[in-house]
């Protein structure tokens, strides 16, 4: 079991490991319903929920749990959160429990979530996989927004529902459909690795022998 | 035995695998005991505010459907037959209803009627405007539906489908939109979206052949 700090449980799953950008878990919710920003923070939070609460239950019963039924404990512990969320979005936001529509409910398949609890919250202390869950949570989130931003400023011309560019603004539908997600996870994607893969390169040129480096220079 | 393996931690694999099968029995019996704890609860904690709401939903939807009627009753279809008050003792939730609307002078606008059938990916719940005088549809309005983003979902979305149903005479037809030829009967159908589209049409049909001659009977006594 690799040794972290509680800093790094939190951190790495905002960025370094984030679900969606690095991990790619999770995407058939990035993917659907991130046609607007409410729609993209709605589900953000929801799934961050049911993380939270299945990391906090998962880690405190862990001892309780048979490893022949963990996978069925856990994903009962998951379906009962969704099932809770689900309720709760539609007395409290109607609309946008409409508009998420049955992708509520598949939270319970979100690789993502199930991924947590079996990597990491049925092994480490409560208080960690707390940790654990918030960062992964917020990465979601922040993944979440990226494609509802640029999909719904792009797609409607607008954020969250304000309109940004004027009466004259031709939206641009493909970004709101089904394509426009791909396109906008893709091309995020691409950019993510561009910069990841220049971070990279940076020190080996550092690292080349003198004669190169004069020669670059020159 | 089996509390020193657990204070191993889970991590670790079992090193025996005897775990008794009660044991699994009562973690995965628990566990669904306390969930549906859980669910039960949060179900009676939401539920007045999602039925408020739904009903919020169906009233704006009724003003909609019959062109902002002055006021509209509820009428009871029960025995075969419409009737204004249900006998004591019926739960009201448990029969269908439908409303009829009234404009200012107390006439009677029209009878707006909620039906569901199924679409292309689940059940299609819509409710529309009916005028029994000339047979001719108010306005139609989906209520739930689940028909796929882009495509199905245009039996809401595209006003240019949906705004046909203002006028049109039942029984309704479907056509495509180029052997169109202006009859009131008919309704074009979207490109691509036609099980959606004709979903909606059979909808509306199947509920007036099986409610028609209960509202004319309703109306007999008065305006006919």
């Amino acid at each position: 079991m690799r040794v972290t700090t509680p800093r790094q449980d939190f951190v790495r799953g905002i960025w370094q490991e984030n679900p969606v950008l690095v991990q790619m878990l999770g995407l058939c919710p990035s993917l659907a319903v991130t046609n607007t920003v409410a729609n993209s923070l709605a589900m953000g939070l929801a799934t961050f929920f049911v993380l939270t609460g299945s990391s906090l239950l998962v880690s405190t019963f862990k001892r309780f749990i048979p490893h022949e039924v963990r996978i069925s404990t856990y994903i009962l512990i998951i379906a009962t959160f969704v099932t809770v969320a689900d309720m709760s979005l539609e007395a409290i936001v109607p609309d946008i429990h409409k508009a998420l529509g049955a992708f509520i409910a598949l939270i319970v398949v979100n690789c993502m979530i199930l991924g947590r609890q079996e990597a990491f919250a049925s092994k480490r202390p409560v208080g960690r996989s707390l940790l654990d869950a918030f960062g992964t949570g917020i990465g979601f989130i922040i993944a979440m927004l990226m494609m509802g931003t640029v999909r719904e400023v792009l797609g409607s011309g607008s954020f969250l529902g304000k309109s940004l560019f004027g009466p004259n603004y031709e939206p641009w539908v493909i970004f709101v459909l089904p394509p426009g997600g791909f396109f906008t996870i893709g091309f995020i994607l691409l950019g993510l690795n561009w910069v990841e893969r220049r971070k990279k390169q940076k020190p080996m040129v550092r690292e080349w022998p003198e004669g190169v480096a004069s020669e670059k220079a020159a | 035995m089996t509390a020193d393996g657990q204070q191993r931690g889970p991590g670790a694999p079992p090193q025996k695998k005897d775990v008794p099968p009660w044991r699994l029995l009562a973690t995965l019996g628990t566990a669904g005991a306390m969930a549906g704890f859980l669910i039960v609860f949060v179900f009676v904690a939401t539920e007045p505010a999602i039925r408020a709401h739904k009903a919020e939903v169906l009233r704006t939807a009724i003003q909609e459907v019959l062109k902002g009627p002055a006021q509209f009753d509820t009428v009871y279809v029960y025995e075969g037959r419409l009737q204004n008050e249900l006998p004591p003792g019926m739960d009201p939730e448990e029969v269908e209803q439908i409303y009829v609307g009234y404009s200012d002078d107390g006439s009677q606008v029209g009878f707006a009627i909620a039906a569901a059938e199924p679409g292309f990916q689940d059940i299609i719940r819509l409710i529309f405007g009916y005028d029994s005088r000339d047979r001719s549809v108010l306005g139609m309005k989906v209520l739930e539906s689940k028909e796929t983003p882009g495509l199905g979902d245009k039996i809401e979305k595209d006003m240019i489908f949906v705004q046909q149903f203002d006028g049109a005479v039942t029984p309704l037809v479907g056509v495509n939109a180029r052997q169109s030829t202006g009859d009131e009967h008919e309704i074009d159908m979207i490109t691509g979206v036609t099980i959606s589209s004709r979903a909606v049409i059979r909808i509306i049909n199947n509920s007036l052949e099986r409610l028609g001659p209960m509202i004319d009977a309703y109306n007999g006594g008065g305006t006919q």
